[in-house]
Formats: structure tokens, sequence, C-alpha cells
């Protein structure tokens, strides 16, 4: 009985010591590179400069309200995109499932639609529908390069989605699908009740990244049109000739990905737990 | 003749693992199929279900052929429930969901309207209890047996038991058993693939010995267990007899 007074045993001792020491040795380091950079880094030759520059507490002042303001307009992109990614992303993947030969075209539609998003970088979609598509001369409201800076978007991210979301169909194992077979279940039903609900739960994790990525690439619409953060921050830049506005605007999309990327993570941990 | 079973024959690439099975099981009879695995006791209960289509051969389900290779499945399996070794339960969904499911979507019945008939189903199992449980939140054997009330509810004409006991802990293959004695008093039409030697010697009416997809031989148990009279049935009973 020897070590297990007061209801700890020896190993759980003998952890508690290790994670202590850990603690410190983790704090004190952190704390020496954090000394070494604000000692280090004010001593170099530019840092007056880029101080004025880049980390000017006037300009900061001044810029913030708009360039939050502005940050609204990412937010509402974001909110009216991502739905409609969602829906435009299972329907590829299911269509991609197809095994009706009379929908053959649908699935060929499938595959050739992710290979052409998937490959084409997103700035170049977001040129070719946000200028293109208004190039036609549509009237109002139809020339808006929301309407079609969202498209394009859609577009791009349907393709990424719609991958997550086959993959995560492929990982539910075929008994679960004959199980559904056998009870006289359509096809439809048994991918509908049975399979769809286990693969989407499993790939929410995956697609919590995706979300992340549609957030700050939101700021690929300023170059046809749309005010919002990053073409605000560009104009206060060339109106103050300074770039501070950028550095605001970097640490108003982090307030927002950096705890949205945390909760993913935590998703992933905890599916990988429930796997184990 | 309930279901008629006519030159079953089926081959995974060059392998036959069907070799001309032909069986015949009346209506209310208990077969049970044994045999080493890999004979092809499987195969037959997934073909007769359809889950796997044959190459060549007639399964008859009171006169109708329904092997035949462009007929609708779904119907079909309506009819014919089967009980898998490794359960696939639903995992994201309570015992009771799992069992009304089919209900719900194939006979288009409400919930409130299933529930007296799926409760009274739990109940006789002795699941009472735990029909708002989740999969992983029931025992090996309990997850078997709402498997079984699973496929009753869609009030199958034939039953069929892949090895549903093989994956349970031993302690737990009795209350499983218990279940198919009680089918059976009730007259439900049932084939089994099984190891479960004594079981089949005392309950079922009919058992055939498979070996590399052939039934080498068939018959009444007490006839195959106590005076078998081919090589390999004598064989395959002298190694299985000896472990209990």
């Amino acid at each position: 009985m020897a070590g297990n007074q007061g209801g700890v045993t020896r190993r759980q001792e003998y952890e508690k010591r290790l994670r202590r020491r850990s603690l410190f040795v983790a704090a004190s380091s952190t704390l020496a590179v954090l000394l070494a950079i604000v000692v280090l880094v004010p001593r170099a030759p530019g840092w007056e400069r880029v101080q004025q520059s880049f980390f000017n507490a006037e300009v900061i002042a001044k810029t913030f309200p708009k360039l939050l303001n502005a940050f609204l307009l990412d937010v509402a992109i974001f909110a009216w995109s991502a739905p409609l990614i969602a829906v435009l992303g299972l329907a590829i993947a299911l269509a991609r499932d197809v095994r009706n030969p009379v929908l053959y075209p649908l699935r060929l539609f499938g595959i050739v639609y992710t290979d052409i998003f998937r490959g084409v970088p997103v700035v170049l979609v977001v040129y070719l529908i946000g200028f293109g598509i208004p190039g036609l001369g549509l009237p109002r409201p139809w020339n808006s390069p929301y309407i079609w800076g969202t498209l394009a978007l859609v577009l791009t991210y349907a393709a990424y989605v719609a991958e997550i979301f086959r993959s995560g169909i492929e990982s539910v194992h075929a008994s679960q699908r004959n199980a559904a077979l056998s009870l006289g279940l359509s096809g439809a039903d048994a991918m509908r009740f049975v399979v769809l609900p286990q693969a989407i739960r499993r790939v929410i994790p995956a697609q919590m990244n995706m979300l992340i990525a549609l957030q700050k690439d939101v700021a690929l619409l300023s170059f046809i049109g749309p005010v919002e953060i990053f073409r605000q921050a560009g104009v206060f830049k060339s109106l103050l000739a300074n770039f501070t506005p950028y550095v605001v605007a970097a640490a108003i999309f982090l307030v927002v990905t950096v705890p949205a990327t945390r909760l993913a993570d935590h998703l992933i941990a905890k599916q990988n737990r429930a796997r184990t | 003749m309930k279901l008629r079973l006519e030159n079953l024959r089926k081959s995974f690439g060059d392998t036959l693992v069907l070799d001309d099975i032909s069986l015949d099981v009346a209506e209310g009879q208990m077969v049970c199929l044994i045999g080493a695995s890999g004979s092809g006791k499987s195969t037959i209960l997934r073909c007769i279900n359809l889950l796997e289509p044959l190459d060549d051969g007639a399964i008859w389900l009171d006169g109708q052929d329904i092997a035949a290779p462009a007929l609708d499945p779904q119907p079909i399996r309506q009819r014919i429930g089967i009980v898998f070794q490794s359960f696939n339960l639903f995992p994201h969904m309570t015992a009771a969901e799992n069992v009304m499911l089919a209900p719900r979507r194939v006979h288009g019945k409400s919930r409130d309207a299933l529930l007296p008939e799926v409760s009274a189903l739990f109940e006789r199992f002795g699941l009472g209890d735990r029909m708002d449980h989740y999969p992983d939140q029931l025992s090996g054997g309990q997850q078997q047996r709402v498997a079984i009330v699973r496929a009753l509810a869609m009030n199958p004409e034939i039953m069929l038991f892949d090895e549903i006991t093989s994956a349970l802990d031993p302690e737990l293959v009795g209350e499983v058993l218990e279940v198919l004695t009680t089918l059976k008093r009730e007259g439900m039409t049932m084939i089994l693939a099984t190891h479960e030697m004594d079981f089949a010697q005392s309950v079922a009416d009919h058992v055939c010995f498979l070996d590399r997809g052939r039934i080498i031989e068939q018959g009444h148990p007490d006839k195959i267990f106590d005076a078998p009279t081919q090589p390999r049935t004598q064989d395959f009973l002298s190694r299985v007899l000896r472990r209990r």
C-alpha cells in the first residue's frame, strides 16, 4: 500500500512531476524567444521605418472602423456562398455516384466538373466569370460583380467540397448499404438514410477547413470590384501611403479564422478519439 | 415448396464458390447449412437475398423464379429477411429507428402507427428497455437481437441467418439462439449458416453439409450427425465435434 496514501499512486505522482517540469521548460523557452524578438527587432536599422509604415498607431485608429465595416461585406459574401457550396458540392458528389446508365451524362458531368474547377486557380475563375459574364452586357442587377464573383467562389469550392463528400461516402462500409438493401429499401433510400448521414458526420472536420479557406478567399473578389476589406485596405494604402491597413485587415481575418481553425482541430481530435 | 434452389452456380473470378446447389425448403422448416469457412454457406444466403447475382440456376419462391437476371430485387428482398454475422445495425440510429426505417420508407407507415407493433417485438425478445439505445450502447447479443427484430419488422416470409452467433462472446450465444427457437416454434421458414452444431442437431429439420461449394450430404440432423455416410462429412464432424 506504500505510495497509495491519499488516493495518489506512485505512477500519478511521477507523471505529475514530469508534467510540471515540461510546463516549466516550455514556459521559459517561449519567454526567452519573445524577449529576444522584443529586444532585438527594434534594434534593426530599418525598424523605425517599418514601424511607421506597418504598425502605425495613428493609421490603425483612423482606418480600423472602416476596415471592420468592409469586413462585414466579406462575412456577407461568405454567408451566402457557404450554403450554396454545400448544396452544390453534395449534388456533384451524388452525381459521381450514380449507377443508372440513363443518368451517365450526369456522372460524366460530375467528373469533368471536379477536374476543371480543381485544376484552375480560384483567382482565374473569379476573373473569367467576374469580368466575362457581366461583359455580355446584362441589365442591372445581373451585371453585379457580387453575383458573378460569388458564383465563381461557389463553383470552385463546390468541386473540392464534392470530393470530400465523396471520400466520406466511400468510407462507409458496403455492408451498411447491403443491410439497408436487404430490408427492401431502394438504393436512393439506402443512400439518403443510411450512407449519407454517416458520411457527412465523418467529413465535418474536413469541411470546416474548407470553410476557413473560403473565408479568406472571399478577398479575391476585390479584384473584380466589390469594396471588401482587402480592397478597402488598398484604398487606404494609396490614400495614406502606408501599409498599416493591410496589417489591420490581416488581424481582422485572424480574429475569425483562428477560433474556427481551433474548432476544426478540436472536432478532428474528437473524431480520432471516438474511432480508437 | 416454399423455396426451391435449383442448380445454383456462382464463381468469384476463377474460383467456383457454388457448384450445382439444389435444395428444397418447405414452409415452416428450419434448414441448417454447415461446413468449413469458405464452403459457400454465406454465399448461398446472400444469393437468396439477391445481394449477390448468380451465374446460373434458379431460385423459386412460391413458384416465382426470383433469380431471373432482369428482376427488380427490391420487392423480393422485402419478403426475405437476412441477419448478418456482424449485425450491421445503422450506428447513427437508435434501436427503434433501425427497426422502423424500412417499414416507414417501404410501407409508408408513420412512426406512431408502427410504435405498438415495434414495441411488442422489442418486448418479445427481451429488449423492451433498449428501444432508445444506440447500437454502441448495446451488448453484442442485444445488437444481434435488434438486427433480428429489424428484419422481422418487415414481416418476411423467410428468414436467413448468416452465422449470427459467430461474432458473439460465448456467454451471449444462448440468448440469440433462443430467439431462433422461438421463431421456429411460431412457424417461421428459416435457413441458417451456422457453426453451432449442438443447436443444428437439436432444432433443425434438415441439415446440409457443404464442402468447396457443393452440398456433399443432406438429410435429417440425426442422420447427418450420428451416421454420416460421406468421408468428408465424417472428417469435418469428427474435427468440430471433438472440440466441444
